[in-house]
């Protein structure tokens, strides 16, 4: 078992696919059901990864297994998990059966359970897979894995505008992890032959050359930051997430946007820390150009879910900040970031969804009396806000917080100066970000509905909505309160990749 | 001239019989037999029980894998002919492929023939008769061998070509084809005589250790290989020798096109790594950046037009010349050191195994599909989703394998061909390498819309009726789609083959 838990916790989900695929397509209650029971199974092996991991051991790979897969080109079956894979993967767990409680009986057209739950399951695939690869040529196809499923999500079941919406978020993550795969390759072949991330992590910044590190480091800072998204290539995600399915949005907000975070924790600094130093002003600037940026689009928009699109942005620029930092506080921050984002945002999706189902639009000038007709619904909203807005005692605070707090004092080497004043624009952006947030919620949630709903039936929360809701309420309060849960995770893994980071300033 | 006489008579009177390893030519003399036995029973068997033609050739095509496998088995290199004929484990990989090809193509042109009433025997005979140039191509170590099996597998290959011969598109491809083809055959042995004017031998071998040896003659040897690979650029389709793929595909029919778009291209592929490798490796200063042109062109120029194509074939004709461009990169790049050169060759062999995969498949969905909608429009494929299932997650599994994303074969493909760039290592290898990267994006975004007419477009006419697929098609689309994914989610399948598949050695 103790081998087999995490390629158990990938390819689950894939036996779920091929059950549900033999199962007719008239028997509803029993895909649902299947693909219900595959979720909790998955996250059972979760469960039981949580119990028997060591929490004194957090910075080495736990339940790793080594095996041959591609020998011709030394591509190996390397899977592990530490503490910066945990958190991520069970956060992905979580979210997925959140996703098939909520879609329970809330199938956008056309409808076809059957299809959309399959898809959900191979998402979940490629996310878990991508958490806890250790080999890049096995990352890489996680992380590629999970465009299809999506772009499906997005293209059939999406809203009006949804073939320019899909097509647009494969066409630009395609490209970036183009010139990643082409990244991973002159990795291999400049640094000893080997796809291993471990091993790179030790070879790779003694045996290149400054030069080549910039220019591997570049290719894969388009990948990643493609994903992330960073400002400008963020202009994939509003689209996609305005047309996704709202279990698309949630999914795409709460796990995929995080493959780009992660990939830069996991292999872009500690594998080339040299040129992480060399490319960290320029993150760090297009970081707070994002949070501010994001926060006046987030300004300018009608759609509550291009809003919080565009707030995710913002968000993502807080995290990446705090990644450009080179500090273990900073990369601490950002993992908190990305586990705090994930929740938030994916709650806030779910409830912009369930509002845009009820009134039929999601138009914030349209809507309005929110806590008159569905107050819980309308409350819900309030607290995600809050949330958001990085309000203490929430998650949100310490995924912002620490990531301003980090650019105070960024790692060696790196301009003071500078990072001092992305400190103070980020600061600026927790402003807007309350502005727009509240502003938003006034909108929606305050005063009485307009003329066109004032009769209609609003029905508050159904009961799938609870069930997959109260868990990540609960959530957001619990970090909130004991932010240590997560540090105290993440911080050996982080630690290790700072000290690597710093030998380099020296 | 009368030394000349004196030359052949001498050689005459001291003519020995070559040994001749039958076991070594036994795939070939097995289809031989098979050609024969199709072209009697064609004679005997009366016109309404054709088919059993048609299962004869295929059950034969079968039957000259085993001679493959037990070569396999065996597993030591025959030479023949004094270098001209080698039987090696390329060889053994590329007649497997041709021959699995041909079997394929038979599977998917079963009904289209019968149905169409087009001669079935004969159309067996001559795809049969192709097979067999393709898999003299494999073993060709010699300039007249190599030349000879080019003209074996492309005569009959313009005859079927025109095979719809009440359909004037039909008769224009056959004859397009055919001139180009000629004009190209025809280049190209000018070059060939000009490199045995210079070497004064034929066979690769020893051209190549000539080359290694004698510097001289730059100036004739680099018209000779310009000569050379432009009429296997005609051949492979690379821009700018293309013109004549979209419409002699678009025109003759789907299964014929489908056999040209991959196993002739292969053998074009097969042929030049042959003469290019063992050849001319010491002249790679002049091939390697005539190669690295014609890819970065072919891909560019065969996606971008690709993207602007609303008949389903004509798109597919021009991918299959942007994949001709990405199957060229490795050429580009294989004369830049001694571990390139073999990480080159493993990714041309892997490449063209997977590519046959997906590009048949992906002929035979549309051969499928054509028989309801009767139409070759992307639009005829809209709302596919809602009454044929099956086919449209096949054609997708096509399309996007073509497109090189993971977990389906053609990614493996991709990768091999960007290791192979990244090997080489050098600032125009890398510009190559991400010059096909920028391409794939673009040409994700005709194979997406493939997808997206068949996922999320209405059905064109409400015609929803299902699409009945005859078994033997059915065969062949399970055969490769089997191969397209198998090979994406557990890449050794094929590597294997590429790994073991090198025409030279390491050094």
């Amino acid at each position: 078992m103790h081998d087999w838990v995490l390629s158990l916790a990938i390819f689950t989900p894939l036996i779920g696919v091929v059950i549900i695929m033999l199962t007719p397509k008239e028997n509803e209650t029993l895909v649902k059901s299947i693909a219900l029971l595959t979720t909790l199974v998955t996250a059972g092996f979760g469960g039981y990864i949580l119990k028997n991991f060591d929490y004194d051991r957090t910075k080495t790979l736990q339940f790793g297994v080594n095996k041959q897969w591609i020998e011709i080109i030394g591509s190996r079956y390397h899977v592990g998990i530490d503490g910066l894979s945990l958190p991520l993967l069970i956060l992905s767990m979580f979210i997925c059966i959140l996703c098939v409680i909520y879609s329970w009986d809330h199938f956008p057209e056309p409808h076809n359970p059957k299809a959309f739950l399959a898809l959900i399951l191979i998402l979940e695939t490629g996310m878990n897979g991508t958490f806890i690869a250790e080999d890049l040529i096995l990352f890489f196809v996680f992380f590629e894995l999970v465009l299809l499923p999506m772009y499906f999500m997005i293209g059939v079941w999406g809203g009006a505008n949804r073939q320019y919406a899909s097509i647009k978020f494969f066409l630009f993550t395609l490209f970036g992890s183009a010139l990643m795969i082409l990244g991973f390759l002159a990795l291999y072949f400049r640094a000893g032959h080997t796809f291993d991330i471990p091993t790179l992590v030790q070879n790779a910044s003694t045996m290149l050359p400054h030069n080549s590190q910039l220019w591997i480091f570049g290719a894969l800072f388009m990948g990643f930051a493609i994903k992330v998204p960073m400002f400008p290539f963020h202009t994939w995600l509003p689209d996609a997430h305005t047309e996704a399915p709202t279990v698309g949005s949630v999914i795409l907000a709460a796990i995929l946007l995080k493959l780009g975070t992660y990939g830069f924790v996991r292999i872009a600094l500690p594998v080339l820390p040299d040129a992480a130093h060399s490319f960290a002003w320029f993150i760090g600037l297009l970081a707070v150009i994002g949070i501010i940026y994001g926060a006046l689009g987030c300004l300018a928009q009608k759609d509550l879910k291009r809003l919080i699109a565009f707030s995710s942005v913002a968000h993502m620029g807080f995290v990446m900040l705090g990644i450009a930092t080179l500090t273990s506080f900073g990369i601490n921050a950002a993992m908190f970031g990305m586990v705090a984002h994930g929740l938030i945002t994916g709650m806030l999706f779910f409830v912009a969804g369930s509002i845009g189902e009820r009134y039929g639009t999601r138009e914030m000038s349209r809507l309005g009396g929110l806590l008159v007709q569905a107050p819980k619904l309308g409350w819900i909203l309030g607290f995600c806000a809050m949330a958001s807005l990085g309000l203490p005692g929430l998650a949100g605070f310490w995924g912002e917080f620490p990531a301003i707090l980090s650019a105070f004092n960024p790692a060696a080497g790196l301009s003071v100066v500078l990072f001092r004043w992305y400190m103070v624009i980020a600061s600026i952006g927790t402003v807007f970000a309350a502005g727009y947030l509240l502003w938003m919620f006034q909108r929606v949630a305050f005063g009485e509905p307009r003329d066109e709903f004032a009769h209609a039936h609003i029905h508050d929360l159904h009961t799938p909505e609870w069930i997959a809701w109260t868990p990540m309420l609960l959530g957001i309060v619990a970090l909130g309160v004991f932010p240590a849960l997560m540090f105290k995770l993440t911080d050996g893994a982080v630690q290790q990749i700072g000290h690597s980071l710093a030998m380099v300033a020296r | 001239m009368l030394s000349l006489l004196a030359a052949a008579s001498s050689s005459a009177s001291s003519f020995k019989a070559p040994i001749l390893d039958y076991h070594a030519f036994a795939p070939e003399i097995v289809l031989t037999g098979v050609i024969v036995l199709v072209l009697l029973a064609d004679l005997l068997v009366p016109e309404d029980r054709k088919v059993l033609v048609t299962n004869l050739a295929g059950l034969g095509v079968l039957a000259s894998l085993i001679p493959i496998i037990t070569l396999a088995i065996d597993g030591h290199d025959r030479t023949m002919f004094g270098g001209a004929y080698v039987v090696d484990h390329f060889a053994l990989v590329m007649k497997g492929l041709f021959i699995a090809t041909g079997y394929v193509v038979l599977l998917m042109s079963t009904n289209y023939v019968a149905d169409g009433d087009y001669y079935e025997g004969e159309f067996s005979f001559l795809l049969l008769s192709s097979i067999l140039g393709m898999t003299v191509m494999a073993s060709a170590r010699d300039l007249i061998t190599i030349f000879v099996a080019l003209e074996m597998l492309s005569l009959p290959a313009y005859m079927l070509a025109g095979w719809r011969k009440r359909d004037p598109k039909s008769n224009e491809a056959a004859l397009k084809y055919y001139l180009l083809g000629v004009l190209s055959s025809a280049v190209m042995l000018y070059g060939m005589s000009l490199v045995y004017g210079v070497a004064g031998t034929t066979v690769l071998a020893d051209i190549g250790s000539f080359f290694t040896q004698f510097d001289s003659q730059p100036g004739i040897i680099t018209v000779a290989l310009l000569m050379i690979v432009i009429g296997f650029a005609f051949k492979v389709s690379a821009v700018p020798f293309h013109f004549w793929a979209p419409d002699t595909y678009e025109g003759a029919p789907t299964p014929v096109t489908a056999f040209l778009s991959v196993a002739s291209k292969t053998a074009g592929f097969v042929a030049l790594m042959e003469i290019l490798y063992v050849g001319f490796l010491s002249n790679n200063n002049v091939w390697g950046p005539l190669c690295w042109v014609l890819a970065a062109i072919t891909m560019t120029v065969g996606n971008l037009i690709a993207l602007r194509q609303t008949n389903i074939v004509r798109m597919l004709a021009y991918s299959s010349i942007a994949q001709a461009g990405y199957i060229l990169v490795p050429f580009a790049v294989a004369g830049e050191n001694a571990h390139a050169l073999i990480t080159a060759q493993k990714a041309s062999v892997v490449y063209l195994l997977i590519y046959t995969a997906m590009n048949l498949g992906a002929f035979g969905v549309v051969i499928a599909v054509a028989r309801k909608t009767r139409s070759g429009e992307i639009k005829s494929f809209g709302g596919l989703f809602t009454y044929a299932p099956g086919l449209t997650l096949l054609m997708t599994a096509f399309m996007f394998s073509l497109a090189g994303i993971p977990p389906l074969g053609g990614w493996f493909a991709k990768l091999f061909m960007f290791s192979a760039a990244l090997d080489a290592g050098t600032a125009p290898a890398i510009v190559l390498a991400v010059i096909a990267g920028v391409n794939s994006v673009i040409a994700l975004f005709y194979y997406a819309s493939v997808a997206r007419e068949m996922w999320m477009s209405p059905v064109p006419d409400g015609d929803v009726t299902p699409i009945r697929v005859p078994p033997a098609l059915a065969t062949a689309l399970a055969i490769t789609v089997i191969v397209t994914v198998a090979v994406g989610v557990y890449p050794p399948l094929l590597a294997k083959l590429g790994d073991v598949a090198t025409l030279t050695r390491a050094f």
